[in-house]
């Protein structure tokens, strides 16, 4: 067939035309049928793998914030809640006219500057579906002016948290602890996933130490969003875990007298039942509004509490560490009737100051003229002379001195449920020669054994060595948590550890039970109307050293400069239920200041 | 002949519609295809309805789109087929005028000038209007030559391809500019270009694929080229679209996860779901079932189109119809590949079912060009 015939033949040029449609048909054929190949592969092959990417497009886990377990005291008086707070927050994609919105807010609310400018910063983090807290911890009043024109704010609403709240305040700020918000430290200290959505985290005290318990476990909820993050229905829900409620120890009746007690004093009382360890009391003043620190305490505030001289934040409870003085003299006792050093009839001369051998140096009583010719044990204990002691610390040594003190737990650790405690200082010629590279003196011996020198204790240690002398020898480890919910947590008993004789307890008891009942004791203006028997001991405890010469007069010295008074006593004595340590700062007078404290803890406990 | 078949069945196909006609053909319409256009653009608007988010104010708009684009094919289809030949070069001309014009004083958003703005006219797409003129204007050219096509006047009618395109790519608009080239091409191959031409042409087309790479692109096309090839390189940014409708393609399986259920168009994870993406929203809510069946609609209205063109009395009626047609194919080609991730984001959209009025009138435009040819001329039966 010639091209050029073509030209002029249509029937010719139709059906050159159909020839390619029908190659063009092809090509449509062909190319369409690679395209459906294309979705099949897609739609049918890889199915599953696309599924899947869809599911996870629109299906997020979102984290439930468990509710914080509460804390009660051991009769069930609540010592931390939780209680909602009122905040008032905006959602922006509601609102037309957000500064409009702001100024019509803060002519009802107080608005700081401040909180605006903390508000506008958050608005550029959140999505504009969510609400973001323009003030929180609302008045009812202020809840009232807002929502009495909700219909004039569009997009303006107020949210309800669970805040902590502590209703006993000061009384339980340090044994308690509280919440604050998580920082970025914390955060790497717990599981993140379990914290996905909690602000809170227990700062101190039992808030920190059982954080675990209380916080609870989170929950989870698989939402279904769109691609801007909006929540558009719940498919699947596992709830949020609760953290368990706890009880503690302490009584809050105790604490409250115990506190009161201390009044404007800096001081320090720890009550503890004998029969299980339990910290019954633990005080510390001057105390502080934990409350503060759940709302985010303002810098001012944060400063007045950090810089105050009293140190408010200070748990002097297991953080102070003071020289125990005479409060150590019936434990001392008991090491020197143990090792036969004295017997409970070995009498001292007193004639109001001691020398050692070959040493020109005097070593005075705290009464200037002595305790009478001659002092025996039970006379040394009752009326606190501190020349028997020396004689007694001089004779043994103070390395015997060290080995029995630490069955008292002095020295190390108590190993309390609470952070950080300090583990005082039990000297011995082998941790001067560590510490200090020196030779032990004999003349520190003297002062180790009226427990000044180098001795230190915390205020709950000294309660936990007085457990342990009325517990003759049976050690508890102290604990504030009794039970989580309604399961008992024991103390793990320890090796009680037992003298050789053990009448040489009742020796030393009898001679703590005069401290107070007899008639020279240093603490008997604490047994006036007295229903019951207390065994105790009075001391003071030097906070600077006196000349050789010059005697001690309080009037004189500057308020801080005067001697701690402290006071350690267990009750009842035939059979004791509760020990006491009271430690007031600068008191003086360990039988006037410190005493009168121990006894209206001991009183509660024995009246309730 | 080895089309016997084919023609027999197209006198078949007659004969069963033989009563329809005779009404339908005084106004100038195709049964036949109007049934398929009408299927279409039903599925269209249920698919609408859906990707819109149930919002029957879109279907309204689009609706009226099709109101004015069903009257425009029906005007279309009544103007005597001589009269698109003897226009064919003047409107082409015209094109490439206001083509000219949107370079200087077009307007437009995203970067992009395709809008033309004149005094007592509505604002509109001299682009839109190329497409129906290059392919007309091509025929026009190619019809009165000698056949098959010498070199020369293959040159010539390239040259009248290349213009408009190359003024289409500077606006720019890609998708446009491969609509226009095809249209031309085929024309071009309808007209009888020999196959060694065709040959050169695809070598010499990947021939100039590395310099058309680097100075004729700009560097968002060349972005969306290098994104197809590898959508998860930019997963946040222009790969999103492509990831995402891959997910919503895929995740439909074979059944779909039903009308309004598709959780990738519904929750907005899928972009663009009522224009150019709207394929995806049929995967996801239809299912491979409901591709497949849309595909196989498509391929009857081009099987139709093509059998009409057959048809045509003149060759320059055969060839603007046969253009016509396969320019309809070329977008649905295109946007199946570009949503599916097979071809780069260009910006086509899916012929007569995503929204939008100008590209709706256009091809409705074109139908009726095709059904001016298909009725107007006395029936040629062949023997």
């Amino acid at each position: 067939m010639s091209k050029h015939n073509a030209l002029n033949d249509p029937s010719m040029l139709r059906s050159a035309y159909t020839r390619r449609v029908v190659v063009a048909f092809m090509f449509v054929l062909l190319a369409l049928g690679l395209i459906l190949l294309r979705y099949y592969q897609l739609q049918v092959v890889d199915h599953k793998r696309y599924e899947l990417q869809s599911d996870r497009n629109r299906i997020q886990v979102r984290s439930i914030e468990p509710s914080r377990g509460l804390i009660y005291d051991r009769n069930g008086y609540v010592l931390a809640e939780n209680r909602p707070s009122f905040a008032l927050a905006v959602i922006p994609e509601q609102v037309d006219d957000l500064e409009l919105i702001l100024t019509d807010l803060r002519s009802r609310v107080a608005v700081s500057d401040e909180q605006v400018k903390q508000f506008k910063k958050r608005l550029r983090r959140t999505r504009s579906h969510d609400s973001v807290v323009l003030k929180s911890n609302l008045s009812d009043e202020e809840i009232a002016r807002v929502v009495i024109d909700s219909h004039l704010l569009d997009g303006v609403i107020i949210e309800a948290e669970p805040l902590r709240y502590y209703p006993r305040r000061e009384v339980f700020s340090h044994a308690v602890g509280y919440v604050g918000r998580i920082s970025e430290r914390e955060l790497k200290r717990v599981d993140p996933e379990n914290y996905a959505n909690t602000n809170f985290i227990g700062k101190t005290g039992v808030e920190r130490f059982y954080e675990d318990i209380l916080h609870g476990k989170v929950g989870y909820e698989n939402v279904e969003t769109n691609a801007r993050g909006r929540v558009l229905r719940v498919l699947e829900r596992t709830p949020a875990t609760p953290g368990s409620d706890i009880y503690l120890h302490l009584d809050s009746q105790l604490q409250t007298v115990a506190y009161q007690a201390l009044g404007n004093r800096r001081g320090s009382v720890v009550a503890m039942e004998i029969a299980t360890g339990g910290v019954l009391a633990m005080v510390s003043t001057p105390g502080f509004n934990p409350n503060l620190f759940v709302k985010g305490i303002s810098n001012k505030d944060y400063n007045k509490l950090r810089f105050d001289k009293d140190l408010p934040l200070f748990n002097r409870a297991i953080l102070g560490q003071y020289p125990p003085g005479s409060t150590l003299k019936p434990m001392i006792g008991l090491a020197g009737l143990e090792y036969g050093v004295v017997t409970k009839d070995s009498k001292v001369k007193d004639p109001g100051w001691y020398q050692l051998p070959n040493n020109e140096r005097f070593y005075r009583d705290w009464k200037k003229k002595g305790h009478g010719r001659w002092v025996d044990l039970n006379a040394a204990i009752e009326q606190s002379c501190d020349v028997y002691y020396y004689d007694l610390a001089y004779r043994l040594g103070i390395d015997r001195m060290h080995a029995f003190l630490s069955k008292f737990g002095l020295g190390v650790k108590t190993g309390i449920d609470l952070v950080g405690e300090k583990s005082g200082l039990l000297p011995s010629s082998d941790w001067k020669r560590r510490s200090k590279n020196q030779p032990w003196f004999p003349g520190e011996t003297l002062n180790a054994g009226i427990g000044q020198g180098y001795m230190l204790v915390t205020p709950l240690q000294l309660a936990v060595a007085t457990t342990t002398l009325a517990g003759k020898g049976r050690f508890k480890r102290p604990q504030l948590l009794k039970t989580v919910g309604t399961v008992p947590r024991f103390t793990p008993e320890l090796d009680a550890f037992s003298i050789k004789k053990p009448e040489h307890w009742d020796i030393v008891w009898d001679a703590m039970i005069d401290v107070v009942h007899s008639p020279k004791g240093t603490a008997k203006s604490i047994a006036n109307n007295l229903n019951y028997t207390i065994a105790g001991k009075t001391g003071t405890a030097q906070v600077v050293g006196i000349a050789q010469d010059s005697e001690y007069d309080g009037e004189a010295l500057l308020e801080r400069h005067r001697d701690h008074a402290l006071f350690i006593s267990f009750a009842p004595a035939e059979a004791p239920e509760i020990a006491v340590a009271v430690m007031v700062e600068n008191g003086e007078h360990g039988s006037t200041v410190a005493a009168p404290i121990a006894r209206a803890v001991t009183d509660a406990w024995m009246n309730q | 002949m080895a089309n016997t078949d084919f023609q027999r069945r197209l006198e078949d196909s007659h004969q069963t519609f033989a009563r329809a006609p005779s009404i339908l053909r005084r106004v100038h319409i195709d049964f036949i295809l109007l049934i398929l256009l009408v299927a279409l653009t039903t599925v269209g608007l249920l698919v609408l309805y859906s990707a819109s988010g149930q919002d029957m104010g879109t279907v309204k708009r689009q609706a009226s789109y099709f109101a004015v684009a069903w009257l425009g094919m029906l005007i279309v289809a009544q103007i005597p087929t001589a009269i698109y030949r003897r226009w064919a070069p003047t409107l082409y001309l015209l094109g490439l005028l206001m083509l000219t014009g949107v370079l200087f004083f077009g307007v437009g958003a995203k970067g992009a000038q395709r809008w033309l703005d004149l005094p007592l006219l509505p604002r509109f797409q001299p682009s839109e209007l190329m497409k129906l003129a290059l392919p007309a204007a091509v025929a026009w050219y190619v019809a009165h030559r000698a056949y098959p096509p010498r070199f020369k006047v293959i040159a010539i009618a390239l040259l009248i391809i290349a213009m408009p395109v190359v003024l289409v790519l500077k606006q720019p608009d890609l998708g446009t500019s491969i609509l226009l080239v095809m249209s031309g091409l085929f024309a071009l191959f309808f007209a009888g270009l020999k196959w060694r031409y065709i040959l050169g042409v695809m070598t010499a087309a990947a021939a100039s694929l590395y310099p058309a790479w680097h100075w004729l692109l700009h560097d968002y096309q060349r972005q969306r080229v290098l994104t197809m090839l590898n959508p998860e390189s930019d997963k946040l940014g222009a790969g999103w679209n492509i990831i995402q409708s891959k997910t919503a393609i895929g995740s439909g399986g074979w059944l779909g996860k039903g009308w309004q259920e598709g959780t990738q168009s519904q929750l907005d994870f899928l972009p663009e779901t009522h224009t150019d993406f709207i394929i995806a929203v049929i995967a996801e809510e239809f299912g491979f079932r409901g591709v497949a069946s849309l595909v196989v609609l498509y391929l009857a209205i081009i099987m139709r189109c093509l059998i009409i063109s057959v048809r045509g009395e003149s060759t320059f009626n055969r060839l603007f119809a046969g253009s016509i047609t396969m320019t309809f194919f070329v977008y649905l080609a295109v946007n199946l590949g570009m949503v599916s991730g097979v071809l780069p984001v260009v910006g086509v959209p899916l012929p007569l079912v995503s929204q939008g009025g100008t590209a709706l009138v256009t091809l409705m435009l074109g139908f009726g060009c095709i059904m001016a040819i298909g009725t107007q001329e006395k029936r040629v039966v062949v023997q």
